[in-house]
């Protein structure tokens, strides 16, 4: 159901999706740490997320975003620093924060002795969801498992179980949810669904996301906003598309003679840009407003370009925020 | 309140493993009665042989209080262990299951929750002690029927028929509480741990552990025996003697009561203050 309008957010009818004018800010770190004994798991991190981001939580293995995720949430307490929800302190404010939020963290996992029903049930009975069953009629329906609400999770698919852990994040109406690492283990389809559904759930209900993940073409299609975080510290955090513009891009050419063009570009203004051949094709490092430059000092030269193919996504700017 | 609770016993007898524990006591419990169906003649006649040459003993000997009483002999040994195969999962079990992110992630306090698993695992102690007590009583009246109970300790009691019955009663009140102490050691250790075996192993060594220490060891830790709570898990047995020793029996409720006070709270003070990585 969509939320009711408030001061700052308009739903749409026509296109039944909510917009924002004015944002706030939903989630803060400010400076916080976290120390183990002798290690730093996190290290004065801090970042904001906004009402209505999809947010996308970047950093390699053991980069501190499971750790920073559970802090989120209270499972872990902060050595120092402040996490603040909605302008409250998550440490001492902890049930009215979780009440506002939704979580599925790592592996969805439930009683597996128990049917998805059952499992919806306890967890809404906990969050003291009003009219229950109405709510996971409607959830089910929206993560497309009603026709298996009375099998075991044991039965369940890791998909099922992925969806199934979406739909628990929403029973309570929380204004944010946090997904960690949401497509691990699903197959290709099963990535697009999943996808698609995080997208329909902040178009559709205007709920503010999380996202952390290892699949960073999934970030990059989906987040408006990101942080990359690594050794516990925030690397670069701002919009998607100005961060992943804003730098030389990695492109491929494929070109009628490949060796000519190199020669062409190794005496030419676009010396620098060239990266190499890679699988038959020529790769630059170049920004992107030379790129339209570059095509037509290679129409003038009489090179025919078959294909131009950008491959710096992404992947690479994480791996060289991440170096 | 009421509907963790609700929530924490319905997850309790939903898992097939609850009822190992209704299963085992059924098992021992038939197993001891046909024992003495068949055999009880040549057993009881091995127990009172140095009795015959003074005292004249007639009447049904074999009965239901006798076996009840038997089977509560074995209430220290059996009970903890099957008691911590379900309070040993109350917290470690949700750890390792992956369940606990999707609890502590909801709007509801770490302590209520703790409280809602630790009354749920005491019901369901009390569940075990009732249907334990009952089951021996009721099947030993099927078989046996009613009669005196001899009860051969340091002294010997005759306790008539008419007077044994209460002693049950007040028996089943002071298990209930001796295993409420093993109940929260099962608790505190499931705390500490991830998995389950941890907690089940580890009550049924400390108790048993404390047990051996206190018998050979006497030299080595005396001073300390009154003061575990071990010593007093078959104080039950107090109540079948002609005159009741409340002094010792006030002591065993007293050292009952602060073990399982000190393991609550630090279960608690552990458990609000803990990571949890799991």
């Amino acid at each position: 159901m969509p939320r009711k309008n408030d001061d700052k957010r308009y739903y749409l009818k026509q296109t039944k999706t909510y917009i924002n004018l004015k944002k706030e800010v939903f989630l803060e770190f400010d400076h916080v740490s976290k120390q183990y004994n002798d290690f730093l798991a996190v290290d004065d991190l801090s970042f904001k997320v906004y009402e209505g981001d999809i947010f996308g939580f970047l950093g390699p293995n053991g980069a501190g975003k499971s750790t920073s995720i559970r802090m989120t949430l209270s499972l872990i307490k902060p050595t120092s620093g402040k996490i603040t929800l909605l302008g409250k302190n998550i440490v001492n404010e902890r049930e009215e924060t979780l009440a506002q939020v939704g979580a599925l963290i790592e592996k969805p996992d439930f009683y597996p002795y128990l049917t998805a029903q059952k499992n919806l049930e306890i967890l809404g009975k906990i969050s003291q969801v009003q009219k229950l069953s109405v709510k996971i009629d409607e959830v089910l329906d929206l993560v497309g498992l009603t026709s298996r609400r009375n099998s075991k999770v044991k039965t369940f698919s890791q998909g099922m179980k992925q969806r199934l852990g979406i739909a628990q994040t929403l029973l309570h109406d929380p204004k944010l949810i946090i997904l960690d690492e949401p497509a691990n283990g699903l197959d290709p389809q099963g990535q697009v669904d999943m996808r698609e559904l995080i997208v329909r759930i902040n178009k559709e209900r205007g709920i503010t996301v999380i996202i952390s993940s290892h699949i960073l073409n999934e970030v990059e299609q989906i987040c408006n906003r990101m942080v990359i975080i690594n050794k516990g510290k925030s690397m670069v955090e701002g919009n998607v598309s100005e961060l992943l513009t804003g730098s030389r891009m990695k492109v491929s050419y494929v070109t009628d003679d490949n060796k000519r063009t190199l020669d062409l570009l190794t005496n030419s203004e676009f010396k620098n840009n060239i990266n190499g051949i890679e699988k038959e094709k020529l790769t630059l490092l170049i920004e992107h407003e030379s790129i339209p430059k570059l095509n037509d000092f290679l129409s003038n030269e009489g090179v025919k370009v078959y294909s131009i193919e950008p491959i710096r996504s992404l992947e690479e700017y994480f791996i060289t925020m991440t170096k | 309140m009421i509907k963790l609770i609700q929530i924490e016993l319905y997850k309790i007898f939903r898992k097939p493993r609850t009822y190992i524990g209704f299963g085992a006591i059924a098992f021992i419990v038939i197993v001891v009665n046909l024992g003495f169906l068949f055999e009880g003649e040549q057993l009881l006649g091995f127990l009172i042989e140095s009795l015959k040459d003074k005292f004249l003993l007639s009447g049904n000997l074999i009965n239901a209080y006798t076996m009840a009483f038997v089977i509560l002999n074995s209430l220290w040994i059996h009970l903890p262990i099957l008691i911590s195969i379900t309070a040993g999962d109350m917290i470690s079990g949700e750890a390792n299951n992956g369940t606990f992110r999707l609890l502590l992630t909801r709007p509801i306090s770490r302590s209520k929750l703790l409280a809602a698993k630790f009354i749920s695992a005491w019901v369901y102690t009390v569940l075990l002690l009732l249907f334990m007590i009952s089951f021996s009583l009721i099947l030993g009246y099927l078989i046996f029927g009613v009669g005196d109970l001899i009860v051969i300790k340091s002294t010997i009691s005759i306790l008539s028929a008419d007077d044994t019955l209460w002693r049950f009663g007040y028996a089943t009140i002071y298990g209930i509480l001796s295993m409420t102490t093993v109940t929260s050691l099962s608790f505190l250790l499931s705390s500490l741990s991830e998995n389950s075996i941890g907690p089940i192993v580890g009550t049924f060594a400390i108790i048993v552990g404390l047990t051996i220490v206190s018998t050979l060891g006497y030299a080595l830790i005396g001073p300390a025996i009154p003061y575990l709570f071990t010593t007093y898990l078959p104080s039950w047995d107090l109540f079948f003697t002609m005159e009741l020793n409340t002094a010792k029996l006030t002591h065993a409720i007293y050292v009952n009561l602060a073990y399982t006070i000190a393991f609550i709270t630090f279960t608690f003070y552990y458990f609000k203050n803990k990571d949890i990585l799991s």
